[in-house]
């Protein structure tokens, strides 16, 4: 079957098998910056935003996102590029490999709460896992990268 | 889970028919849980682009469309309020913001799930469900049903009314399913008392609230014996995330909490 949508604001037309999940139809086109983890909606890996919102593309059904928006971290790359300086001043990026799916994460949440308290930080980055940081250095990049007005 | 063919409708009444027109025919809700079953399905029926998204608040109730996201309810101003934000709470305790925004209310009811934090504050209230073609129905008669024709649900319907109410779980991690989890409420003049994830489908404590309800005054010795009654009448299992005999007693330990918390 095919589906149309937008990525990254340009127009995308692909072929798909009905069963398909967004995470490989998007790996299958290159969108690279879209990891693969647990490919079972826990690690947060694969975070994109669908009509601005985060979502796990290993949860989603490709079909889904008929006439609809994807965005990955291409697609704020001015965002994205602020929050790593922030992520480097506290050693909040190290492999690297959670990095794009909690840009993401972080930019939704700037979205919605533009002022979160800690807690609200915390609760809204648990579906983003790190295996390198232990949370504290990415916790304190966030809030610095959020109070920067 | 295989999918052979994919169809998004453009009614409720064309949802209906393709889903009796194949056995193997089925409504693909938010998709989020589809990845833990293996069944085939024939033909997928998406219901995304038919307006069942939205909560409407009437004066009576909030009418909550089926494929309305676990997030957009978690986040509605009045059912924050509503039994003291049990639904909320439980909703705001699940996976993660990235799940709740894929999951609807609609398939995680109607999937029926052992390990459901949705069910078990929802069982608490005045909930109907309605479906296209049963009309209807309480969520409490649907939970116990044992009907398998198939219909798709329109709405759910949680009636407003004053009560206090309580909800908590226990979770290994903020990723895993409950280990167990309770909900307390008090309407009027009438407890219930409603436990999950034993590891099988939530379950009014029966024996617990008669004792509870029948109590001239809400006591700690009440409370206590409350609790050890609905320990003593409900079932537990073990399976790896959680002994019997642990998941028994951190929901009597709920019990106890949420009855004093719903009775102050």
């Amino acid at each position: 079957m095919k589906v149309n949508l937008l990525i990254n604001g340009q127009k995308k037309t692909f072929l798909i098998e009905a069963g398909d999940y967004l995470l490989d139809t998007l790996r299958k086109q290159n969108y690279l910056s879209v990891k693969k983890g647990c490919d079972n909606s826990s690690c947060g890996v694969c975070t994109v935003l669908f009509d601005g919102k985060p979502i796990k593309a290993c949860s989603l059904l490709t079909a889904k996102t008929e006439g609809h928006e994807v965005t990955t971290v291409e697609g704020i790359q001015d965002e994205a590029d602020k929050l790593s300086d922030y992520f480097g001043q506290e050693g909040a990026d190290q492999c690297g490999f959670c990095t794009p799916g909690m840009a993401l994460a972080v930019h939704a949440l700037k979205v919605e709460n533009s002022n979160p308290t800690d807690e609200e930080i915390k609760e809204y980055l648990t579906g983003n896992l790190c295996r390198c940081t232990g949370y504290q250095s990415q916790h304190i990049a966030i809030r610095n990268y959020l109070e920067d007005k | 889970m295989k999918i052979n063919s994919y169809h998004s409708v453009k009614s409720i009444e064309e949802a209906y028919k393709l889903l009796n027109d194949n056995k193997q025919n089925a409504i693909v809700a938010g998709g989020a849980w589809m990845r833990l079953s293996s069944k085939e399905i024939e033909t997928a029926i998406d219901l995304s682009e038919i307006g069942l998204d939205q909560i409407v608040e009437t004066e009576d109730a909030f009418e909550i469309g089926s494929m309305t996201t676990l997030r957009q309810v978690e986040k509605h101003e009045g059912l924050k309020k509503h039994y003291d934000g049990a639904l909320s709470n439980a909703l705001s305790h699940i996976m993660g913001v990235p799940i709740r925004n894929v999951a609807t209310i609609g398939g995680s009811i109607i999937g029926k799930y052992s390990f459901s934090d949705v069910l078990t504050p929802l069982v608490i209230m005045d909930v109907e469900l309605e479906f296209y073609k049963k009309g209807r129905l309480s969520l409490e008669d649907f939970l116990v049903s044992k009907d398998r024709s198939k219909d798709v649900l329109v709405k759910v319907i949680i009636k407003k009314e004053e009560a206090r109410g309580y909800f908590k779980k226990m979770q290994k991690t903020g990723l895993d399913f409950a280990v167990v989890n309770v909900a307390v409420s008090k309407q009027a003049d009438t407890i219930k008392i409603a436990v999950g994830a034993r590891p099988s489908l939530v379950k009014f404590a029966v024996e617990a609230m008669a004792f509870v309800n029948g109590a001239k005054e809400i006591t700690e010795e009440v409370i206590l014996e409350t609790a050890e009654i609905a320990g003593k009448e409900l079932k537990f299992g073990t399976n790896s995330k959680a002994s019997e005999s642990y998941r028994r007693n951190i929901a009597m330990a709920y019990i106890k909490r949420g009855l004093r918390e719903v009775t102050v």
